[in-house]
């Protein structure tokens, strides 16, 4: 039955041996394990691997090898290769001015990271492998119960509170995906994890799509991913940025490709995180906000449905884990050896981090979609797919927030961290390992840009489609190139608004102030009324005691003792009586 | 850059941001390359398969680019007008609720 070993086996595998081990063989087994996963990718996978009349009665299908899960099955080890390459120096205790990745605090906190990561990168590659909900929705719960360790090995209170939300917020998400799936297995009477869709399927179609969309940051949805981003450790944010959201793109194109509201819903991610992200002061949250506007496109490709479409869906999940990873391990870097991450504190690095700042360069070049970098390849085709689908008013969006992410992505997070004002920090460069996995992301993100032919033929989808037409290359550079000239003219005028050490009121208002505010007032005000009905209530009690207590008490007259002699009296006069009424 | 410390400070990099004029001419030749960008638009023309009903208008992509940085910045402007808290806006509810 164990032909082909299901791709997240190794790093099950893998995380117990990092476990146990230390040092020099702890680091050749966070290496190994994504290369060894790797090959078993390209020469292991046979055929499917499936469990038969499992749980009452379902098959369960461990592992489903087609391009779509291929595709991803690759982005995940490159992914996962890159992260344990960039955190290999945790542990070693020699990074200057390290801050967030616990090592200070003793224990060996290293491990805790690499060991969860380990697993997250193995729950992710189990969720793109699963062929059924039963055993995506078991992965879906794993990939936040092995991630939130991200999240707390800050080791503040502040990563704990933010953990916690992150891991309700998951959970949630993951009952509402078993909640559908029960209900569509009850409805079709198989649990396959196919094409699901919004027609025929009820209810269940959209708490399947809803709990997809907690994951994926759909709006008011979105706030855990500004949330936990920023508040892992430096390298944490790494993988977060890696796996659980373009699990959940993979899931949206396995099940709901081509239902229109995806395309509403995409364009809205498009569109409003752009304005967060001009204002935003930390720069890890500015990614955030631009990693919702970038899932925002791939949502809308989906959405739109065709071939060309939904293969710039995936084809841009793929590149985002690329040139997402070398943005966040470039601000990463930054927070390694300046402990900082906000735009108010930061600048003038470019003269102590050349390498750093022209690796991040790249990123924000690849976001972007520069020609030669990976976006101008991949965005394009959703962009082309929503004017051959007449979805004019769409691409107008999508158009404007490619500006958006160029102001954000492209130069603000460069510029406020490298250049700006100078900040007086002179910081070093990072450790080597965080500079090699910056460049390979480099590198990737050039080479998905130029070896385009190559990369298009591992998308799922067949189709024609050509991204360097003369006509594309230069419009692409005039919306840039005179994007950047609106923002030095807006720069030169002093219109930018400046980086303010504040928050923003986002969606999480919500569940931060407004859900807690409403549990206090309700729990005050059925507290109110609590003492109000018991005093009532002992009011009344005491009354009717009282009441009864001038009858029955102690003096009342009916409950006089009377002496024996008066008794006696009155017997007498009794006796009286009748002898006079009967003589 | 002077230094009131002299020798006892650290020695000071002097970027290439710190050089005026060779940031003014780096924003020179990016102003070339824009205009290069227009001109070479008529020089190629514009052709695509499916084309957008605007997308076929002179310097479409340019004015769309630039307006829409400003666009971006004037909506953005007000709304952190309307958005904006303190820094410890959600902490001090929190905390609020730890005491609790």
């Amino acid at each position: 039955m164990l032909g082909s070993l299901p791709p997240f086996v190794p790093f099950f595998v893998g995380a117990l041996a990092v476990a146990f081990t230390k040092g020099l063989p702890r680091k050749v087994i966070l290496l190994a394990v994504p290369i060894l996963g790797g090959l078993n990718l390209l020469l292991g996978l046979e055929h499917d691997v499936q469990l038969q009349e499992f749980l009452g009665g379902y098959t369960l299908t461990l592992l489903r090898v087609d391009k779509l899960s291929l595709l991803f099955g690759y982005l995940f080890h490159i992914a996962a290769f890159l992260g344990f390459l960039y955190a290999l120096h945790l542990g070693d205790g020699d990074v200057d001015g390290a801050v967030g990745d616990g090592d200070q605090t003793g224990g060996d906190r290293a491990g805790l990271q690499h060991v969860s990561a380990m697993l997250y990168a193995g729950s992710a590659l189990g969720a793109v492998f699963a062929g059924d909900f039963i055993t995506l929705f078991v992965f879906w719960e794993l990939l936040a119960v092995t991630s939130v360790f991200l999240i707390w090995a800050r080791d503040s209170k502040r990563s704990f509170a933010t953990g916690f939300r992150y891991l309700i917020i998951h959970v949630v998400s993951g009952v509402l995906l078993l909640s559908g799936a029960l209900m569509l297995a009850h409805r079709t009477g198989s649990v396959e994890f196919g094409h699901v869709g919004l027609e025929g399927t009820g209810a269940a179609g959209w708490i399947l799509l809803i709990a997809f969309g907690i994951k994926a940051g759909f709006p008011l949805a979105h706030n855990w991913i500004t949330e936990s981003y920023p508040e892992s450790t430096p390298t944490g944010a790494v993988f977060l940025s890696a796996f659980t959201t373009k699990v959940a793109v993979y899931a949206l194109a396995r099940s709901f490709a081509g239902e229109d509201v995806l395309i509403v819903v995409g364009t809205a991610m498009t569109f409003f995180p752009i304005f967060y992200a001009v204002l935003e002061n930390d720069l890890r949250r500015v990614l955030g906000y631009s990693m919702i506007n970038q899932i925002g496109f791939m949502v809308a490709g989906i959405g739109i449905g065709t071939a060309l479409a939904v293969n710039g869906a995936v084809a841009h999940a793929f590149a985002d884990v690329i040139f997402k990873g070398l943005l966040f391990m470039s601000i990463g870097a930054v927070m390694t050896m300046t402990g900082r991450t906000k735009g108010t504190d930061l600048g003038g690095l470019y003269k102590t981090m050349p390498f750093t700042a022209t690796l991040c360069i790249v990123g924000a070049m690849a976001i972007s979609a520069f020609p030669l970098f990976s976006a101008f390849v991949t965005k394009s085709m959703i962009m082309v797919a929503a004017i051959e689908e007449h979805h004019y008013i769409v691409w107008l969006f999508m158009l404007f927030a490619s500006a958006g992410v160029l102001e954000h992505a492209g130069i603000k997070i460069p510029f406020f961290a490298f250049f700006a004002h100078d900040s007086g920090i002179r910081a070093k460069e990072p450790p080597k390992n965080m500079l090699i996995a910056m460049s390979i992301g480099a590198i990737l993100c050039l080479s998905i840009g130029i070896f385009w032919i190559q990369f298009y033929g591992l998308l799922p989808m067949e189709m024609e489609y050509h991204p360097y037409s003369t006509t594309h290359v230069l419009t692409q550079l005039q919306l840039l190139c005179f994007g950047a000239l609106g923002f030095i003219a807006l720069m030169k005028t002093g219109v930018y608004p400046d980086e303010k050490r504040a928050v923003h009121i986002d969606a999480e208002i919500l569940y931060r102030k407004l859900g807690p505010w409403l549990v206090r007032k309700t729990g005050s005000a059925v507290a109110r009324v609590d003492t109000y009905v018991r005093a009532s209530v002992l009011e009344l009690v005491a009354s009717v005691l009282r009441v009864a207590a001038r009858a029955h008490g102690l003096v009342g007259p009916l409950a006089r003792s009377w002496p024996t002699g008066s008794t006696v009296l009155w017997v007498a006069i009794l006796l009286a009586g009748y002898l006079l009424f009967y003589l | 850059m002077s230094h009131e410390h002299g020798d006892h400070g650290p020695k000071e990099p002097i970027g290439w941001m710190d050089k005026p004029d060779f940031v003014k001419r780096l924003f020179w030749a990016f102003y070339a390359l824009c205009a290069v960008l227009v001109v070479a638009e008529v020089v190629f023309g514009k052709a695509t398969e499916h084309p957008h009903p605007n997308e076929g208008w002179f310097g479409f992509y340019a004015v769309y680019g630039f307006i829409s940085f400003w666009f971006l910045v004037l909506l953005a402007k007000p709304m952190r007008k309307l958005l904006i808290r303190s820094e410890d806006y959600y902490e001090g509810d929190e905390g609020a609720e730890d005491a609790g």
